[in-house]
């Protein structure tokens, strides 16, 4: 198996330039969103969706951001991507086997084994993965697999001119992560952390291939402050079911030892 | 930049940002409109260089920035004049670097008078000219020729060459206390520009200003450098050069040029910008940076090159690279006897810029029209006078990737929506050609950093689609053979010896784009051998070159631009890759790396040095001096040309060697940077009695009205235009394109929240916005990035507005452009664009009317024009349009 390659984006050196939505768009041949003036900053594709695997959003804020030196204000931006999570919720509830984890651990969705059921969409605790309406299949990210077997970069990574998207072994971009956000704590942004980096972080989803540095609250950024996998509640669930189960037949069991002992009285 | 030290392209290599401990990006948004060349900004800030960010919005820029600083749009020149000021108080400048290195010591004519004797005029004004006469300018005794800037302006002006004189600074003070010592005349020039100037007339809060001159200077000296970043947010005002030239004071002031992490650099707006001003487009220059000869004044070769060759400094040269552009161009045609052909070349009547050229085509004057990769119907001012011209012309040729709005004028644009005008009354015959791509064709980009870098040929051009270059060749080609029959005829000769004899190669038959890089880079006519560089070059008709400053681009025959050794496998300087000009120079004058012995300033700030041993410059870059020249040698009296550039003379272009803080010649509008308002402000002039620019370019015409000069109360606010990543200018790149439109999909303007609230706007909806020029529908986003400004006890709102948008394309929209008048810096002919004044009001309530077709569109007030000038300054000459192009008539410049 070769390593397991994922994404670190770090949001304080994206400068919203766009370049990976548009790389992402180019080399995967998405259509467009349709052309929607939201007057939502400088976000005029919104979200994450079926043809839109990269999306970066623009968050203006009433808060400085330390040490920058503006007043009250300042403008966040994060470009979001699927998480290929270690325990993926999509991947789980995919009925047909459609959606496979690929030899670099990232999830990718078949094409042509995809019968459009949908169970992935409510599965995603991110919204991430959406239906085309053309074609009623799934779609999201694909962490450019045809790019990976050929030993290049994803789109996104390539086009990024910061560094704001690192593309590499998971273990190696934790590492450079961590002392990231050390450095940035030492110049006084206190407010970096990750998010999703590994399972301890992030238990729900047991850690995200694609994993993040913010500077505020997930929620600013439009990303859940705790996601959970659905189906990793199914164990929980069948548990607790198996435990009903059991409670019931025990409570049958007794009446029925203990009633019938009653009518002997 | 050309006037302050010797050459008009940036000074640094955006990699080299990486090495700045302060980066001041002003006039640019850099992050939005150069993402790729921005990561160097990002290195730098990750090594611990602190960003600043001056522009009137938070942008992008800012917002990765450690300090923006909120600025009235066109005040720029208070804030910088501020910032030298605060460097001369506190005695932060470098002062052996400017006392060896720059004119700082320099003295000055005694009857020279400075703009705070004179209410914001030089010495100098011709009252019944219009202009000024610069000779009170000049050093003391000396006339000194520029090496930028309107070089011959003197000559022309008064229609015979001045005495030309070598000079070699003599007449200095070095202790910088000569009252009449630039240096102490800077000091009285600067001395009202204060942070309580700065805070009352830009809106800069007093302890923001003092933060920015703090942290520049804290960055600058020995062991620190800092550079400056600027764009068209600076050259598009009527003071435009003035602002650069602001920077390349502070710059010298505090010793950064030449220096790693230093200088000041120009970003460029397209792929080859740097590169069409090289080997221009523009009407009067020759291929690197030669002067077209004028009718008026350059009579013959003699007299032309008695004019533009300087007595000393690097310009000594001329006669080599002008007898070499002739040879290349004229072959076996240009011989000594017949002085190189120099009468085939076409000599200036006058202005032809491109605002002139357009009126003319109004007035009938210009029947043809050739636009390649432009579309100015959208992206140049005032739209509606730029149809006004195309409708006029006999033909009209258009070549882009798209039918753009300028390909359609005759049936595309408001006017024509409207009514007002009808396509069958428009006579103009227009051709469309499809334009290939880069990637359809081989040839190099020149880039911000003078950077020449080719591009091969991936796939062939789909149908008709084709090359410039094939184009121009083909075309050539048709022209020689229509002229075959008439080539006795000598107003035919130049045509008929133009060499064109490029092989054609690959499926189309195009012509080879290598070879045409061989003839700019030059060779031996004997053998055809490219030339080394330009040292080579000879003025005895044994060598020809395309363009002298590229010479060395095809060096042993090998093309240098196509070198693409990545950074990892040699220095920081990268020398390997690509091929930047001169002589594979990244790092402009940078002799001034090291002291006047010749010794790095600082360890951390090793780039150049002199060699003790080998008796030669050496260094990390290539050395922007002459190599086996010590740092001791002193020229003798009779030196002349370059032997006179001494030891300690690091900016080899300028006729003493030094940098320029004061600008004795080659400027039209004065020797130092002066605060002017624009054409159309919102208040009046804070510091001088004379408002504006007294040398601006005017249209006086009745298609291009003016508002009143400040406090117009039909146009209460400010407004700035500008781009976005997303789009690429006029919009024939990225309009047609779904994925860039889905980005940025509709015209907007940018407001604050106290705006909006005064004017009822609401986000995401619509809004009119209106000149006397033309009206247009916008969206609204209200964003807390727009602040308003008390300036002057007032609440100033500005207004940002994109101009990508227009009639055409996947994405459609109103053009900013369209509310703009013709209004240019008289030194560059540049228009007046970031800084004019317009009104809003919420709704959709547009009827998309333009002045130029549709008559008045607010109600009619005096217009006070006298008083954007003092009345010494008012007479502006009768002409048709601006009173720059009205000598044309008579053959002047």
């Amino acid at each position: 198996m070769a390593a397991q390659k994922g994404f670190f984006t770090d949001t304080t050196l994206c400068i919203g330039c766009k370049a990976c939505e548009v790389a992402c768009k180019q080399w995967n041949q998405l259509p467009d969103d349709g052309f929607l003036f939201t007057g939502m900053s400088y976000d005029n594709t919104v979200h994450l969706g079926a043809s839109t695997w990269r999306h970066v959003a623009f968050i203006e804020r009433p808060v400085p951001l330390k040490p920058q030196d503006d007043g009250a204000f300042s403008w966040l931006f994060s470009s979001d991507v699927c998480k290929h999570c270690a325990r993926a919720g999509c991947l789980e509830s995919c009925p047909t086997g459609a959606i496979v984890r690929t030899e670099f651990g990232s999830v990718y969705v078949q094409p042509d084994v995809c019968n459009g059921c949908g169970y992935c969409i409510v599965n995603c605790p991110f919204g991430v993965i959406d239906r085309r309406e053309e074609d009623g299949r799934a779609w999201k990210c694909t962490l450019c697999y045809d790019r990976l077997r050929e030993d290049m970069t994803p789109a996104c990574a390539k086009a990024c001119p910061t560094e704001s998207i690192q593309f590499g072994e998971i273990s190696e971009l934790q590492r450079k992560a961590e002392a990231r956000v050390e450095r940035l704590h030492e110049t006084g942004l206190q407010d970096a952390y990750l998010y999703g980096a590994d399972s301890a972080a992030q238990p729900g989803t047991e850690g995200l291939n694609a994993f993040f540095l913010l500077v505020d609250k997930p929620e600013v950024y439009n990303l859940p402050p705790d996601p959970v996998v659905p189906t990793k509640r199914v164990k929980d669930a069948w548990i607790s079911m198996a435990a009903g189960a059991l409670g019931m037949t025990l409570v049958a069991l007794g009446a029925a030892i203990f009633g019938s002992h009653a009518r002997d009285i | 930049m050309g006037t302050s030290f010797g050459r008009g392209g940036a000074t640094d290599f955006p990699g080299d940002l990486a090495n700045s401990d302060v980066i001041v990006i002003e006039g640019s948004n850099m992050a939005e409109c150069h993402p790729v060349a921005f990561r160097w900004v990002m290195k730098a800030k990750e090594r611990g260089a602190t960003i600043i960010h001056v522009d009137p919005r938070f942008t992008r820029t800012s917002a990765v920035a450690d300090i923006h600083v909120p600025i009235r749009a066109g005040s720029d020149i208070i804030f910088l004049g501020g910032i030298i000021r605060y460097i001369l108080e506190t005695r932060q400048y470098f002062k052996e670097y400017i006392v060896h290195y720059t004119n700082a010591p320099a003295i000055i004519n005694k009857d020279f008078k400075d703009t705070e004797e004179l209410d914001g005029l030089f010495s100098g004004w011709q009252e019944d000219k219009g202009a000024y006469q610069a000779r009170t300018w000049m050093y003391e005794g000396v006339d000194p020729e520029p090496a930028g800037g309107a070089r011959e302006s003197e000559a022309g002006k008064k229609g015979e060459p001045i005495q030309r004189q070598p000079i070699q600074a003599e007449r200095t003070d070095p202790t910088l206390e000569d009252p009449r010592c630039v240096f102490q005349i800077l000091k009285k020039h600067y001395s009202r520009y204060t942070p309580e100037m700065v805070e009352e007339a830009c809106g800069v809060p007093q302890h923001l200003f003092l933060k920015v001159a703090e942290t520049l200077c804290r960055n600058s000296g020995r062991e620190r450098t800092g550079a400056f970043v600027y764009a068209v947010g600076w050259t598009q005002h009527s003071v435009g050069v003035q602002y650069i030239r602001s920077a390349a004071i502070i710059q010298a002031l505090l010793g950064n040029m030449g220096r790693p992490g230093g200088g000041i650099i120009a970003l460029r707006g397209h792929a080859s910008i740097q590169g069409s001003t090289d080997i221009p487009t523009l009407y009067n220059l020759l291929p690197g940076y030669l002067p077209m000869p004028k009718a008026k004044y350059d009579k013959d070769l003699e007299t032309y090159l008695r004019l533009n060759e300087s007595p000393s400094g690097w310009w000594g040269e001329y006669e080599k690279y002008f007898v070499s552009l002739m040879k290349a161009w004229f072959g076996e045609a240009a011989t000594k006897e017949n002085d190189w052909c120099y009468d085939y070349l076409p000599t200036l009547t006058g202005d032809h810029s491109h605002m002139n050229t357009v009126v003319d085509m109004v007035d009938g004057t210009v029947k043809g029209y050739f636009v390649m990769g432009e579309n100015p119907s959208v992206g140049s001012m005032n739209g509606p006078l730029q149809r006004k011209g195309l409708r006029a012309l006999d033909w009209l040729v258009v070549r882009d990737f798209q039918v753009t709005e300028t390909a359609d004028f005759w049936r595309n644009a408001p006017e024509i929506e409207r009514g007002e005008v009808k396509p069958e009354t428009i006579a103009t015959e227009v051709f469309f050609f499809p334009a290939a791509a880069h990637t359809e064709k081989d040839g190099s980009f020149t880039n911000t950093q003078r950077l020449l870098q080719w591009h091969h040929k991936a796939i062939e051009p789909k149908g008709d689609t084709r090359s410039e270059l094939d184009f121009i060749f083909k075309l050539g080609e048709r022209l020689k053979r229509m002229y075959q029959d008439e080539c006795d005829q000598p107003r035919n000769w130049p045509i008929r010896d133009l060499t064109w004899n490029y092989p054609v190669e690959g499926l189309l038959q195009e012509p080879s784009a290598e070879v045409v890089l061989c003839e700019i880079n030059g060779y031996t006519i004997v053998d055809g051998k490219p030339v080394d560089g330009f040292t080579s070059l000879k003025s005895d008709g044994s060598t020809a070159c395309g363009c002298w400053i590229y010479s060395g681009a095809y060096r042993d025959g090998k093309n240098q631009t196509a070198r693409r050794k990545p950074h990892w496998e040699q220095n920081y300087v990268a020398p390997e890759w690509g091929w930047a000009w001169p002589h594979n120079r990244r790092t402009l004058y940078n002799r001034a790396s090291a002291d006047p012995e010749g010794r790095p300033w600082s360890e951390r700030k090793r780039l150049v040095w002199w060699d003790e041993q080998k008796e030669e410059w050496t260094g990390y870059d290539d050395p922007d001096f002459i190599v086996q020249r010590p740092p001791s040698y002193r020229p003798s009296k009779d030196a002349r040309g370059k032997e006179t550039i001494s030891g300690i003379d690091p900016f080899i272009m300028q006729a003493d060697g030094k940098a320029w803080i004061f600008v004795p010649a080659g400027l039209e509008d004065g020797p130092l940077p002066t605060h002017y308002e624009p054409q159309e402000s919102v208040i009046k002039n804070p510091l001088y009695g004379q408002q504006c620019n007294p040398e601006r370019m005017e249209w006086m015409r009745k298609d291009n009205p003016y508002h009143q000069p400040f406090e117009d109360p039909r146009f209460p606010y400010l407004i700035t235009t500008y781009r976005l990543t997303e789009h690429h200018t006029a919009g024939g790149m990225s309009r047609w394109l779904c994925w860039l439109s889905e980005l940025q999909p509709e015209m907007f303007c940018e407001v604050s929240p106290e705006l909006a609230a005064e004017r009822k706007l609401k986000n995401g909806g619509w809004a009119t916005i209106r000149t006397m020029r033309a009206e247009i529908d916008v969206r609204v986003l209200v964003t807390e990035r727009m602040r308003p400004l008390r300036i002057k006890g007032r609440t100033i709102h500005q207004i940002g507005l994109p101009y990508h948008w227009s009639t055409k394309g996947l994405v459609r929209g109103d053009a900013a452009n369209d509310l703009i008048g013709f209004v240019a810096d008289p030194n560059v002919s540049i228009q007046e664009s970031k800084a004019f004044t317009a009104t809003i009001e919420p709704g959709r309530t547009s009827k998309h009317r333009r002045y130029v077709t549709s008559g008045r569109l607010v109600k009619k007030l005096p217009s006070r024009e006298e008083e954007r000038d003092l009345p010494i300054a008012r007479y502006k000459p009768e002409a048709k349009h601006g009173f720059k192009a009205m000598e044309s008539k008579e053959g002047n410049i």
